[in-house]
């Protein structure tokens, strides 16, 4: 389904910020595949999901969607194969634009954008709908600008977007990350049922390896670019914070490697 | 007394270039406000606009035609500051400035190295003329140009709701986002910067008109009044007016109220050579406050936040 193939991608070469923080990586997916991915601060994992989204050209390899070569497309045309959630619960989100409309912008990715209205009756049914599955009460709410929803909210409804067309490939980054325990154990649970729902192809990043473990059917570790761990399978299903840990450390050698990937 | 009938006499004028310029302004809004940039090409294409149907009337075309053909030449300078920009990666304001400063000789040369051409309202038929703004007849410039603003906001309407609209919405609510829906945001911002000079031409087409001449320096300073009656009309309208159709209205009252109070100024005795000194502090007073609001609103947020333990979120 995913396909990629000795991704470099060096940021500010030739300057004293030259950081490669891609080199030859190199990653499948099957279609159907719930990948987590984990690793410390810097280690590339962004970089990964930002690639494949085309926020910036990579230097070298290529990226294939389906039997799509994508490597050469821009970011807007690469929109029709995926679903994107942010770190940032503001970047999601138009936030002067309100509820109905964020999700009519939502439903017509990889679209021509016409003369038509940008919001039917009909679809304000289907996102009546959506939205009350979401139970967070946003349903009641479709004409609020999105810019008074919190934080959990907007990522609900930015994850409800990014799947509202069905994508290919859906590319979650630490989407949790800025949210309260509680919030992002619910937008995390929503995550998991709209992928299995929908039997998404997703990659995530989280830096909580527990969630890492339990969610998807595969994970991988990033460490200076590069995928330094992949565990798939039933092993992925046996596979404990213990084992993790102890795996990194056979890999990395000290403990304070270790401790700076994994607990940063 | 005498103030009170010599101002009472100049309304009419005053609400006449209000609307005029309230569809200046309206440009200025789908920039500054929609797209969040601004954008300096106004100055330019104002006068564009109006040296394009001064010309074009001279020369024997119908001004309805000339008022059309005058969009379309603003549509051109939005492209061209569009195209600066986002296919030549110059900053927004650098790429209004570039196409601005353009303009002053493309103006010249549509006028034909003239500085200024005149437009009798007696040789030509014209859509508004001011000779005619006081008098109670059907060539009362007042009726028309208030229709014209009202199909103006009408289109504009429309054309936001639509899903071509709505992108651009969404372009200058968040580019980010909406490069992830899919949505060309290059495309978008040339576009929306199209729109917005094609509607600064064309109030600059009727600006013409209605004084009965063109002028190479008829645009300068013009971003700034557009500005102004954008603020005037966010501050007096703004918890009144949240539906889109109604802020584009209250953009246009802005400017009417703008050339209200300078008429009030002016019969005060005010020099005229103040204005723009005046106009220019006015609009930075009003841009000013909402940031030194948030920074106050900000700090606030703090010390309560350390009383409660720092534990705000
Ligand atoms: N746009 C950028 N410009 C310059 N450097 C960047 C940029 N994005 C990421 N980097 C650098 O690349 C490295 C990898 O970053 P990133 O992929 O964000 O790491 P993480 O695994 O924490 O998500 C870091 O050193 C980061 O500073
Ligand atoms: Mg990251």
């Amino acid at each position: 389904m995913l396909k990629l193939e000795h991704l470099c991608k060096t940021f500010n070469p030739g300057t004293v910020n030259e950081k490669k923080a891609l080199s030859d990586l190199n990653l499948h997916l099957a279609e159907g595949d719930f990948l987590t991915v984990i690793g410390g601060n810097g280690a590339g994992k962004s970089t990964m999901l930002n690639a494949v989204a085309g926020t910036f050209p990579v230097d070298e390899g290529r990226i294939l969607i389906g039997s799509n070569d994508v490597t050469r497309l821009p970011e807007h045309k690469r929109a029709a194969y995926i679903g994107r959630v942010f770190q940032d619960p503001m970047m999601g989100t138009a936030p002067t634009m309100q509820i109905d409309e964020n999700l009519a912008l939502a439903a017509r990715r990889g679209a021509r954008r016409g003369l038509k209205w940008g919001l039917s009756r009909e679809e304000k049914e289907v996102y009546f709908a959506k939205l009350k599955e979401l139970g967070l009460g946003l349903e009641d709410r479709m004409t609020s600008k999105v810019g008074l929803l919190s934080g959990g909210q907007r990522q609900a409804l930015t994850l409800l977007m990014a799947s509202l067309k069905r994508p290919r490939l859906l590319l979650l980054d630490e989407h949790t990350a800025a949210l309260d325990p509680a919030t992002a154990a619910k937008v995390l649970e929503i995550s998991d049922r709209i992928i299995r729902e929908n039997h998404l192809t997703c990659m995530m990043i989280t830096h909580n390896m527990r969630d890492a473990i339990t969610y998807g059917n595969r994970l991988i570790m990033m460490n200076e670019g590069r995928i330094i761990l992949d565990i798939a399978g039933e092993e992925k299903k046996q596979l404990t914070k213990r084992d993790l840990l102890d795996r990194f450390a056979a890999l990395a050698g000290t403990q304070e490697e270790t401790d700076a990937v994994l607990l940063s | 007394m005498t103030f009170f009938s010599s101002l009472l006499s100049s309304l009419p004028g005053a609400a006449a270039q209000g609307l005029i310029w309230g569809i200046m302004a309206i440009g200025v809004y789908l920039t500054f406000r929609i797209l969040d940039v601004a954008d300096l090409t106004v100055d330019g294409t104002l006068a564009t606009g109006g040296a394009t149907a001064v010309m074009l009337i001279r020369a024997g075309v119908d001004h309805r035609l000339a008022l059309l053909v005058a969009f379309a030449v603003g549509l051109i300078c939005g492209l061209c500051t569009g195209l600066l920009h986002t296919r030549c990666g110059i900053p927004a304001i650098l790429s209004g400035i570039l196409t601005q400063l353009a303009l002053y000789s493309v103006n010249l040369r549509i006028m034909g190295n003239k500085a200024n051409q005149a437009l009798s309202v007696d040789k030509y038929p014209l859509t508004v003329s001011q000779r005619f703004v006081r008098e109670l007849s059907l060539k009362n410039p007042l009726p028309l140009l208030l229709i014209i603003t009202v199909c103006v906001i009408a289109l504009l309407y429309w054309f936001f709701g639509t899903e071509k609209g709505s992108s651009i919405r969404a372009t200058g609510a968040n580019p980010a986002m909406a490069r992830a829906q899919g949505i060309d945001t290059r495309a978008c911002n040339v576009l929306g910067l199209m729109l917005s000079n094609g509607l600064v031409a064309f109030s600059g087409a009727l600006l013409a008109q209605y004084q009965g001449s063109s002028d190479i320096n008829m645009g300068r300073g013009s971003i700034v009044i557009g500005l102004a009656a954008v603020i005037i009309g966010e501050v007096i309208f703004g918890k009144l007016f949240v539906n889109f159709a109604l802020k584009l209205l209250a953009v246009s009252f802005g400017a009417i109220i703008y050339y209200f109070v300078l008429q009030i100024v002016l019969q005060l005795g005010l020099n005229t050579n103040d204005l723009k000194l005046i106009t220019a502090a006015i609009v930075a007073l009003f841009l000013a406050v909402p940031y030194w609001k948030s920074r106050i609103h900000r700090q606030n947020h703090k010390t309560a936040g350390a009383a409660k333990g720092g534990t705000s979120c």
